[in-house]
């Protein structure tokens, strides 16, 4: 009987969640603001992305989120280039980025933002491939995402160009010669950084001590990862990894009196804005990022004040990768004398031809520029803490 | 010396563990359900107590006391709505409805405080701003949160075992966790009882999660879900149900993880501490301190 | 009455295989006339995966009793090793279909393997005892996928543990890369291809349920002292169930990692198999169609609740509260009861 019951059940939700799958054209989610120019028929590039909106790293998702609705704003306010954005939750699943992916085509996505992180990106862009839609992804750094896509590009550094990047600031800057590293074993983001960190510093001489390891659901207490880093008299702990389980190790060598060199990644940005995070700890660690939120240039300050009045946090490098994203759509379709009603193919073609020869300037650099591969040729900044700020340091 | 220091390093671990734990084999011993929603009762309660403190500058002891008024609450009207209707159907079903409960509270909680993490505040800083007790010239250090966490946890584990063995309404719960209709028979309030359970619990998720996130200071939506799991996992391991059990499973739990990191590979720590709880259930099938029910026929 | 009964089951396994085949049909037709959508077009082999782990993790809550919680490691084996192989052969079989099948089947060779490794140690346990070692396994098998590598070259396949020590020779390629999973698969599976493994899977366990060994393991599920008393070898008959439930398993796993063209350890984690759990205790303990239901359309459901946007997951999360509820309220099902003829059969397994 309660098969019946079940099955009955059952078929009835099957049916309403076919019912909601099929054509709906038109759902402009609650919380995201309607851009102004969406009303005129046609007048609007359809421009998509996916990303973790919910789950543990719905953080990277919003920020990407964010950012490109102000820029898209931004850009619609303007007149000239319109954008109607949408973003699809992938809860930071390669499976449910595809999920996603597909939801956005049926919406009639022309461009694309791919995924925000890496492996859903990998997934995603495998299918923008096959469909040829360009896209071009704020965050997703691992070689995996663009490698033997001719339409895929970045606008964050690939990993690998950041552990290189890393190794060789260290030894030119005289930085430590014992080096730590801890990173986070079950992160392609992490583990991409970690090798080739590990390779160059190899070449440049320096001696890495210690290299040890952290997972999901092992995050919490990095005391064995810090004493053996002490124990091996590292005077320079590199962490290629996010802010979040950084702020836990800087707190612990703090509480364990262990006071090396600290060197962060890209990731690591976002740490002095977490709430009710204590700076002094955070003191005098080196990271080399794109972006700068304390930044006296005034694009930079315009969008971090945009970015807090309208969602009440300071803007992290993701959401200012991904406003640079918008932006360089901008200027790509504007050269290219792109229209809405070209087919993705066509705005394929020519994006590919665009951002292969452009040069663009952006929040988070200048004069970037792209391969043929789609990896961004961007100079990192070296940055360090000083009294619960970022300071350039050269 | 080292080895001292990874052995205090684990009981500190540890005895976050066998808090959660604690609460965890509550709920298990006498509704005789998994409670998969536990974690993020406690990831509820460090939010609160986190901005009772932060935001609105209470003390940390009135934060704390009201993290445990909404946790018990919420415990209560969990069970009232989601656990209840339940009461005559199969564990399993349960066990699914506590999992779906366990996504609401992770999902309104992201809705509700997003998903940035905040940074707890921490209390157990002395006077002169230090953050613990050092020994033998500063070579060993144990900090307030780990002393403070195991006195904590052996006060609740004590209170737990005499409120079950001698009062009234402890005697209860065991009569309602041996056999429901029977203690009905005899005049027990089963509801209410069961219902009273869940406060406990909850309450203690409570304090758990302050715990937690005194030592391990970051907080967001899924923050209790892992240590959830691994708590559940030390209850079973020091043999679910029994309340020394899950202090002993979660301390030794907490240092087989340090010890594995330490002297194995930080790679493969989840492997061995997994591992070497499948071999103590191998030996011991109803946990370290668990009782062997002999079946009948 | 006996015969009756056995003539009920048939039927009902009958219709099982009807409506599988007649959605499979309706589908192929909708696709071919391209009136679905990409997003349900782009669910279906996923879906498939999800209906085959359903059924297979219902052979081992449903039919044999015990808790699992740690299927999605059986997945993570079949989809490694499947993919693995898939890659090798790349070369050696350029028929995409047939490699595929290949791959189904080395990774259900696997998977079996793990399970009947697993099931010595495990299947001597009960209850919550087995499940939480049920949940060890699978986290131990996540764990190692995280730091294996794998590679390929002209001397066969390398293999190294905890850091990339394979050094290929020129021209090899590494397949598995530690936490970075696998990378560049190559898209082979098909709609077709899941439902020919859901078919394999449904005749593979119908058949094992309503043979002697089938009763046998029911019958350790319902008194396993009274079974054990008359004579049945409860070791086997639970091993049988387990390794089954362990091959079918790491098939769809090899089906599901071919759908995408990456593939890490950590997506089987412990929250897969609880997802898998839920398809088969929504579906009903023992009953395949309802598994089957209950995957198809707890896997739709959140993309249906993509309007909601911010309030999905939390939407999705009140659905399966109340769906759970709702399918166990006593005045609901008695309602339904009365449109049953026949009296209503009591206590279900639980």
């Amino acid at each position: 009987m309660k098969k019946k019951f079940f099955a009955l059940m059952m078929a009835m939700l099957m049916v309403l969640s076919l019912a909601a799958c099929g054509g709906k054209e038109d759902p402009p989610a609650p919380g995201t603001d309607a851009p102004a120019a969406s009303g005129e028929a046609g007048g609007a590039f359809k421009l998509g992305g996916t990303g973790p909106l919910t789950g543990g790293a719905a953080i990277y998702g919003n920020a990407v989120k964010n950012g490109a609705q102000i820029a898209v704003d931004e850009i619609n306010a303007m007149g000239g280039i319109q954008f109607e954005l949408k973003y699809e939750d992938d809860t930071h699943d390669a499976e449910k980025a595809v999920n996603a992916y597909n939801v956005l085509k049926d919406w009639g996505m022309q461009i694309s933002m791919g995924s925000v992180t890496s492996k859903p990106c990998e997934a995603t862009s495998a299918e923008t491939y096959a469909d040829r839609i360009f896209a071009l992804t704020p965050s997703a750094s691992t070689t995996g995402t663009i490698e033997g896509k001719d339409n895929m590009f970045q606008m964050c550094f690939m990993d690998p160009n950041q552990g290189t990047a890393s190794a060789q600031y260290i030894s030119d800057k005289g930085l430590g010669t014992k080096i730590a590293v801890i990173w986070k074993n079950d992160d392609p983001y992490s583990k991409g950084i970690h090798d080739t960190f590990t390779a160059k510093a190899g070449e440049l001489g320096l001696e890495v001590v210690s290299d040890t390891t952290f997972a999901d659901g092992n995050d919490t207490d990095f005391s064995v990862q810090l004493k053996n880093a002490q124990d091996a008299g590292a005077d320079l702990v590199f962490l290629p990894m996010y802010y979040q389980p950084a702020s836990l190790i800087l707190s612990q060598a703090n509480s364990m009196s262990y006071a090396p060199k600290w060197f962060g990644v890209d990731g690591m940005d976002g740490i002095l804005t977490m709430e009710g995070f204590d700076t002094t700890l955070a003191e005098g660690v080196m990271l080399l990022t794109p972006f700068n939120a304390d930044s006296t240039d005034e694009r930079t300050q315009n969008f971090v004040a945009e970015y807090q009045k309208r969602f009440g946090e300071v803007p992290n490098q993701f959401a200012a990768d991904a406003y640079d994203c918008v932006y360089a759509y901008k200027q790509a379709l504007e050269a290219a004398g792109a229209t809405p009603d070209m087919s993705a193919e066509d705005l394929c073609a020519a994006m590919i031809e665009q951002f292969t020869s452009m040069t663009f300037d952006g929040l988070t650099g200048d004069g970037m520029t792209w391969d043929a591969t789609g990896a961004v040729s961007k100079s990192p900044k070296g940055m360090v803490i000083e009294n619960g700020a970022y300071v350039g340091l050269d | 010396m080292t080895f001292l220091n990874f052995l205090i390093s684990g009981i500190s671990l540890g005895s976050i563990y066998a808090i959660i734990a604690l609460g965890y084999t509550m709920v298990y011993g006498i509704a005789k359900m998994l409670n998969f929603a536990h974690g993020d009762v406690i990831m509820v309660g460090a939010y609160i107590c986190f901005y009772a403190v932060s935001r609105f500058n209470l003390p940390p002891l009135v934060g704390v006391i009201l993290a445990m008024i909404v946790c018990t609450v919420l415990g209560m009207v969990v069970e009232r709505l989601a656990y209840k209707p339940l009461r005559q159907a199969p564990s399993l079903a349960v066990l699914i409805t506590a999992i779906g409960v366990s996504y609401f509270l992770q999902n309104t909680a992201l809705l509700l405080w997003s998903s940035n993490p905040k940074v707890f505040p921490s209390f157990f800083v002395s006077g002169s701003g230090g953050t613990g007790v050092e020994l033998f010239g500063g070579q060993l250090k144990i900090s307030y949160v780990t002393l403070f966490t195991i006195i904590i946890c052996v006060i609740i584990m004590l209170a737990l075992t005499w409120f079950t063995g001698k009062t009234k309404m402890g005697k209860a719960m065991r009569a309602c966790s041996e056999d429901k209709g029977a203690a009905q028979l005899m005049g027990i309030n089963v509801d209410a009882t069961i219902s009273m359970t869940f406060a406990i619990g909850s309450g203690l998720a409570a304090i758990a999660g302050v715990l937690l996130c005194s030592a391990y200071p970051t907080l967001v939506p899924t923050t209790g879900s892992m240590p959830g799991i691994k708590a559940f996992t030390a209850a079973v391991f020091g043999g679910i149900g029994s309340i020394p059990g899950a202090f002993l499973g979660g301390l030794l739990l907490g240092i087989i993880e340090i010890f594995a990191k330490a002297y194995i590979s930080t790679q493969l720590s989840d492997a061995v501490v997994f591992a070497v709880l499948i071999i103590v259930l191998l030996v011991k099938p109803a946990g370290l301190l668990g009782k062997q029910i002999r079946e009948k026929v | 009455m006996k015969s009756l009964k056995l003539n009920k089951t048939t039927r009902r396994n009958y219709l099982t295989y009807l409506l599988v085949i007649l959605a499979y049909v309706i589908l192929q037709i909708l696709g071919s006339t391209g009136s679905i959508s990409s997003s349900l077009k782009g669910m279906l082999v996923p879906i498939c995966a999800y209906i085959v782990m359903a059924i297979s993790l219902n052979l081992t809550v449903g039919v044999l009793g015990e808790l699992s919680l740690g299927h999605a490691g059986f997945m993570s084996m079949g989809a490694f090793t499947g993919v693995t192989a898939a890659i090798a052969l790349q070369d050696a079989i350029p028929a995409a279909p047939l490699r595929m099948a290949i791959a189904l089947a080395v990774g259900a060779a696997f998977a079996a393997l793990t399970g009947f490794l697993i099931g010595i140690p495990v299947l001597r346990l009960n209850g919550d005892y087995l499940a939480i070692v049920t949940l060890a396994f699978g986290e131990i098998i996540k764990s190692i996928f995280n730091n294996l590598y794998v590679g390929v070259d002209k001397k066969g396949l390398h293999m190294s543990l905890l850091s990339d020590k394979t050094s290929l020779s020129e021209g090899g390629k590494l397949i598995i890369a530690g936490p970075m999973g696998i990378g560049g698969i190559q898209k082979i599976s098909t709609f077709t291809a899941g439902f020919i493994l859901v078919m394999i899977t449904l005749i593979v366990v119908f058949h094992l349920v309503n043979s002697r060994a089938g009763r046998a393991i029911m019958a350790i599920r319902d008194n396993r002292i009274a079974a054990e008393s008359v004579g049945v070898n409860i070791t086997k008959y639970k091993m049988m169930a387990f390794v089954t439930s362990a091959a079918l398993a790491g098939a769809a796993g090899a089906l599901f990692a071919m759908n995408y063209s990456t593939i890490v350890a950590n997506k089987f984690d412990f929250n897969t198999s609880i997802l898998v759990l839920v398809f088969v205790v929504l579906g009903g303990l023992g009953n395949m169609l309802g598994s089957i239901v209950a995957a198809a359309a707890l896997t739709i459901l959140p993309e249906a609740l993509r309007q909601f946007s911010d309030y999905r997951m939390l939407v999705y999360a009140i659905v399966l509260i109340l769906v759970m509820l709702a399918t166990n309220n006593p005045t609901l099902k008695s309602f339904f009861s009365r449109f049953k003829p026949g009296k209503s059969h009591g206590k279900e397994a639980a």
